[in-house]
């Protein structure tokens, strides 16, 4: 899947990913896609939330040995 | 009693947070976790108002939660693991606020937070302590006579009871679990190893344990330090096949899962409920019955921090249990059978995992063991 702007937020502890990754959404257009990687298993879960409860489209989401990755189309 | 970190925003460590809810003061707490989070469990108190707001709503500033937060109490920001409440901690400073504080360690230490407080003398010396883990509502307990101690019900945080010891000059020769503990992660095995000490479990809840033990069984009494000091077991079935009480000193029972102070125990956490019920109810309606009004009932849960008394310590004589506590006035069997087995509050977070691990049938890394713990202990029947 291709995304327009990718977070690194691997090692990183809450609430670091979604700070990231809510300024890194802030820059794109509406319907431009995020890819986020991490693999803080909280902040994985606030996440999701965030995502749901500001209305952006979660398109996928996988887990692979502890790394979480996300894409998320801006509304 | 707090260290001020830059631009005054102040940190609370565990210990603190537990002082101010047995000394029943007041607190005002923002918790920042997900609803879900929050809504399974979360840090209660006598005069403790809890806020949610997550942190992640409040990512555009906290000017929508300083509306929620009373500018004249002391605020207790609390997340997870920290970071998330230092982050809106933080910046509720920045906006002028004062008296704001962060939990050191969130909601992780705040579980694994373990009080030591002294319930009372024995007869011929020595003394027995209950230790609180008050953000998950277990207990514990290290009875100390002549240079011994023998810890019941042991907690995963071995540390805190080698250190306890140590501090007293005593050496621990006996670890006893009451039960197959199926909401926490037992330390007994592991505090017995490095102490030396001889670690006891009811042989009927060890069927599947993978390591050696000493069989918990009635008639064998183990000895404390000075021999006076007598440990009894009373075997006493319902919430597992093999539950077993103590009798301290012929002054103290410990009664594992079976009665707590406003509750009883659940018999489904092993999934044989409908088993187990009959053999609750003869436990708590007749075994116990036949034991003085005198004796004073340590469990190994409590539910709510209603059932705190003072300083934090959580007992009752049976007497006073047999007035007040609804578990023990039910007197038409259906109607028991139904409140044990129907309707009852979710299990414990990870309870199967949790009861394989303390068989010894599965070892997760220290990081696993916290995740699998998360949340109340949900060992009685009321706890909704």
């Amino acid at each position: 899947m291709q995304a327009d702007i990718v977070v690194d937020a691997k090692g990183l502890a809450c609430p670091m990913p979604i700070v990231k990754a809510k300024k890194a959404l802030d820059s794109l257009e509406p319907g431009q896609v995020m890819k986020v990687i991490a693999t803080d298993k909280g902040s994985v879960n606030d996440f999701q939330a965030w995502v749901k409860q500001t209305n952006h489209e979660m398109m996928k989401h996988e887990e692979e040995n502890g790394v979480f990755t996300f894409f998320v189309r801006k509304k | 009693m707090t260290v001020n970190t830059a631009g005054g925003l102040k940190k609370m460590s565990a210990k603190e947070l537990a002082q101010i809810v047995f000394n029943q003061a007041e607190l005002f707490i923002l918790d920042v976790r997900s609803e879900t989070e929050y809504n399974d469990w979360k840090i209660e108190g006598d005069k403790i108002e809890v806020v949610n707001l997550p942190y992640f709503e409040l990512l555009e500033g906290v000017d929508s939660a300083l509306d929620k937060i009373p500018e004249h109490k002391k605020v207790l920001v609390v997340c997870a693991k920290e970071g998330s409440s230092k982050f809106v901690a933080e910046q509720m400073v920045e906006a002028g606020r004062s008296n704001i504080y962060y939990l050191e360690g969130g909601m992780k230490a705040w579980s694994e937070h373990l009080e030591p407080v002294k319930i009372g003398d024995l007869k011929a010396g020595g003394a027995i302590y209950q230790f609180v883990r008050i953000g998950k509502g277990c207990l514990s307990y290290m009875v100390i006579s002549d240079g011994e101690a023998a810890v019941v019900d042991t907690l995963r945080m071995t540390e805190v009871y080698e250190k306890f010891a140590q501090d007293r000059n005593v050496s621990i020769q006996h670890t006893i679990d009451t039960h197959l503990h199926a909401d926490h992660i037992s330390g007994g095995k592991k505090l017995a190893d490095k102490a030396g000490a001889a670690y006891w479990l009811p042989p009927k809840d060890a069927a599947e344990v993978t390591f050696s033990y000493e069989k918990l069984e009635e008639g064998k009494e183990i000895a404390v330090g000075n021999t006076k000091i007598k440990i009894q077991p009373i075997y006493s079935p319902g919430h597992t096949i093999g539950s077993t009480s103590l009798l301290v000193d012929d002054t103290y029972l410990l009664t594992g899962d079976i009665l707590f102070i406003a509750s009883i125990g659940r018999p489904d956490l092993a999934g044989k409920a409908a088993d187990w019920a009959q053999d609750l109810r003869s436990t708590l309606y007749r075994r116990y019955r036949e034991l003085s009004d005198e004796l004073i009932v340590l469990p190994a849960h409590f539910g709510k921090v209603s059932e705190l008394g003072e300083g934090g310590r959580v007992s009752a004589r049976m007497g006073e249990l047999y007035r007040t506590n609804p578990g023990l006035h039910i007197q038409d069997e259906a109607e028991f059978r139904r409140t044990v087995t129907e309707n009852l509050p979710p299990q414990p977070n990870a309870y199967q995992k949790i009861r394989q691990t303390n068989m010894g049938k599965m070892t997760p890394s220290e990081e696993e063991q916290r995740e699998m713990e998360i949340g109340p202990n949900r060992c009685a029947v009321h706890d909704k």
